[in-house]
């Protein structure tokens, strides 16, 4: 090349041009909360309704717009870099943090009931979050790991919860029992959905998923006989400590172990078997990860068609995977079902599915921690904003489109290879990101 | 090409319709056990469609593909599943546009392929669950195997980067290493030399010729590069002069067609 390249050189501050899309911002504000804002209706002195206006409101919010698109025209040309504001020796520190955040949030997982046992609202969020962990490490495998996007999750937590209740209300079988036999039914249920689903990929696998989700729903509220339809199934039985009742009574927990009976023992209890399960569930998938079924998953979520050509079936490694994904969504569900006592359709709705995929998304597909904090961080925030009920969704919507834009491959967007020939290094969110195109 | 009498892949009246589009139309051919076969011809002659023929990706509305071991087991590959193919009758294939799993590394890559017998040895993933030594055993046999593909096409080095960040050259040699670790008996590789510089090329005729010598592997390839085909027959010349191929490549003039065509035997 003859010509040198011409280094572009910062742009004069262009006023005009700021202006020009802070308006722009604003009539874009108008015209969106115009009719959503700036009028209300309300019940005038007749009874009848009227229309009033909200200009103040209105204003505002295009105010808002109007300094938010002036601010960003006028900062376009300077990047923002927060990371030169940080000192190194930080830096260094977080990074030693990064490294032992799974097992610090391990070691307060399992320290919580200890210190927040007086605690009742805490314990009750902390089993809510884990029962989301261990639902978005299940969804993990089928959506991170084999790269199947299926929305219809919540059918096999709800197929789960199902099993347990009508098996423990109808048999009197024990948790212990049901647990596996409602991770068994689960599982065939996956298998169930794979099979019509084999040949469908991305957004057709996803709407044929959110049928199927909606079919289960549908089942439970009209099988009257079976399911009780909308009046759920209640009394369901509490689980006992391997045989030993949570009960004020002589071979009750308490007594047996010659404590002061106090209810907080079967919350502590039920926090430490979710807990329990969640770990399997990790366990197994860390695991499964290093084996070649893992590793096919994989291959199966960067190529298929490459997959057949070494071999291997890719319709019962797709079928494992929505099998072993189902697996452990139903075992959490007969973990709810024991947890509440009472369940109905109306806890198995496609917005838990889709809250259970935004964990799995915002954590990273495919990252174990990943899922665990956006988890945490999802439903925690939840609580945070309770308060403010009506702008909680918001707020919450607010954060994902943020989040999205700051880190859209999740929070943890690196991938740890399953195997390695020389020292352990982390494959860059950037090849992954074109995996899976 | 010498005349042996062990084909190791015996095409027969090959037609592949796709609606009434004609792509590949009655064609019949041999390929012999420890030899390379290359296929030619011009952009759209169709020997992509008869690679994902013979590769189970298609299957041919016409024709009989059989492929025989040394031992003497026949199959017959167009009754045969796509993956079932590479499992059972061991054909490998690469792929006119590479396709690497790009986000797992490379070692990963070569593990992948060697799934079948990491299958079993897992015992259908229970055992290796189980953490028993058979799995690991297995593991490292395939990790050593890797090792030895990827020390043969020199990047032994790149074991634990992402496939899809290697450059295009090395890309394309591992995805040769990954199609050897399935121990093919017939390797099929679609133009393998795309792409590629003068002096991959030559690199990669070394490893083609090597791989034949010592792993009796046969090996089947699309090629336009003459001069990766011509070191394998020494008739490149005769190719070249070949009525045939100059009226397959180059076209004829009006008048010559029904001369040609009668030559062709059409």
């Amino acid at each position: 090349m003859s010509q040198a390249l011409e280094i572009p050189s910062r742009p004069a501050i262009d006023l005009f041009g700021a202006l020009k899309s802070g308006a722009l911002a604003a009539i874009v504000a108008f015209g969106l909360f115009s009719l959503l804002i700036g009028v209300r209706t309300d019940q005038g002195p007749t009874g009848a309704l009227q229309i009033e206006p909200r200009l103040i409101a209105l204003g505002v919010i295009c105010a808002v717009a109007f300094v938010g698109g002036f601010a960003r025209a006028l900062l376009a040309g300077e990047r923002l870099d927060f990371a030169s504001y940080v000192p190194e020796q930080i830096k260094v520190a977080a990074a030693q943090v990064g490294r032992y955040f799974g097992l610090a949030l391990l070691a307060f997982a399992l320290i919580e009931p200890v210190i927040f046992y007086n605690n009742r609202y805490i314990l009750d969020l902390g089993i809510l979050v884990l029962t989301y962990v261990m639902l978005g490490w299940g969804l993990n495998i089928v959506v991170g790991l084999a790269g199947l996007l299926d929305l219809g999750y919540v059918a096999f937590y709800a197929v789960g919860a199902y099993s347990y209740a009508l098996l423990a209300t109808s048999f009197g079988w024990s948790f212990w029992i049901c647990l596996p036999i409602a991770g068994f039914l689960a599982a065939c249920w996956g298998v169930m959905l794979g099979f019509p689903v084999l040949r469908l990929r991305g957004d057709y696998l996803a709407i044929v998923t959110l049928a199927f989700g909606e079919i289960i729903r549908l089942v439970l509220l009209n099988w009257q006989s079976l399911t009780g339809g909308p009046n759920g199934v209640s009394g369901i039985p509490r689980p006992s400590f391997f045989g030993i009742p949570f009960a004020d009574e002589e071979n009750g927990f308490a007594a047996t172990f010659g404590l002061e009976y106090s209810p907080t023992h079967r919350v502590v209890f039920l926090y430490y078997l979710i807990l329990a399960l969640a770990l399997v569930t990790n366990w197994v998938t860390l695991r499964l990860r290093r084996l070649p079924i893992g590793r096919a998953w994989e291959a199966l979520r960067e190529d298929e068609i490459a997959c057949r050509s070494l071999g291997i079936n890719t319709t019962t490694t797709k079928l494992t995977a929505f099998a072993m994904g189902a697996m452990f969504g139903g075992i959490a569900g007969s973990f709810f079902a024991t947890r509440q006592g009472f369940i109905s359709p109306e806890s198995f709705t496609f917005s838990e599915s889709a809250l259970v995929l935004a964990i799995v998304v915002l954590g990273g597909m495919g990252s174990q921690l990943g899922v665990a904090v956006a988890a945490f961080a999802m439903l925690g925030a939840f609580e945070l904003f309770r308060e403010f009920s009506q702008y909680r969704m918001l707020v919450f919507g607010l954060a994902m489109v943020l989040i999205m834009i700051w880190r859209p491959r999740g929070l943890v967007a690196t991938r740890t290879p399953s195997v390695f020939l020389g020292k352990f290094k982390e494959v860059p969110a950037e090849a992954v990101a074109e995996a899976r195109q | 090409m010498s005349a042996s009498a062990d084909p190791i892949l015996n095409v027969e009246h090959l037609s592949m319709h796709f609606g009434g589009l004609i792509a590949v139309d009655d064609l019949s051919f041999a390929a012999q056990r420890g030899h390379i076969t290359a296929l030619i011809g011009p952009n759209g002659a169709g020997k992509t469609t008869v690679f994902n023929c013979i590769t189970g990706f298609y299957h041919p509305s016409v024709g009989m593909i059989r492929l025989a071991h040394a031992d003497g087991t026949t199959y017959l590959l167009e009754r045969l599943l796509d993956f079932r193919i590479a499992k059972l009758a061991r054909v490998a294939r690469t792929f006119q546009n590479i396709r690497l799993f790009a986000g797992m590394t490379v070692l990963e890559n070569l593990l992948v392929a060697q799934h079948n017998p990491l299958m079993r040895a897992s015992g259908l993933t229970v055992l290796g669950l189980l953490g028993l030594s058979v799995y690991r055993h297995a593991e490292s046999a395939a990790i050593d195997k890797a090792k030895f593909w990827l020390d043969r096409v020199g990047l032994i080095r790149r074991a634990d980067d992402p496939a899809g960040d290697l450059p295009y050259g090395e890309q394309r040699r591992v995805e040769i290493a990954r199609a050897m670790c399935t121990d093919p008996v017939l390797l099929c590789l679609d133009e393998p030399a795309a792409g590629l510089n003068p002096r991959e090329s030559a690199e990669l005729n070394e490893l083609l010729l090597g791989m034949r010598a010592e792993h009796k592997t046969s090996i089947l390839l699309i090629e336009h590069d003459m001069s990766v085909v011509k070191i394998f027959d020494g008739t490149a010349a005769d190719v070249r002069n070949d009525p045939k191929v100059i009226a397959a490549y180059l076209g004829v003039e009006d008048e010559e067609v029904e001369q040609v065509e009668a030559e062709v035997g059409l």
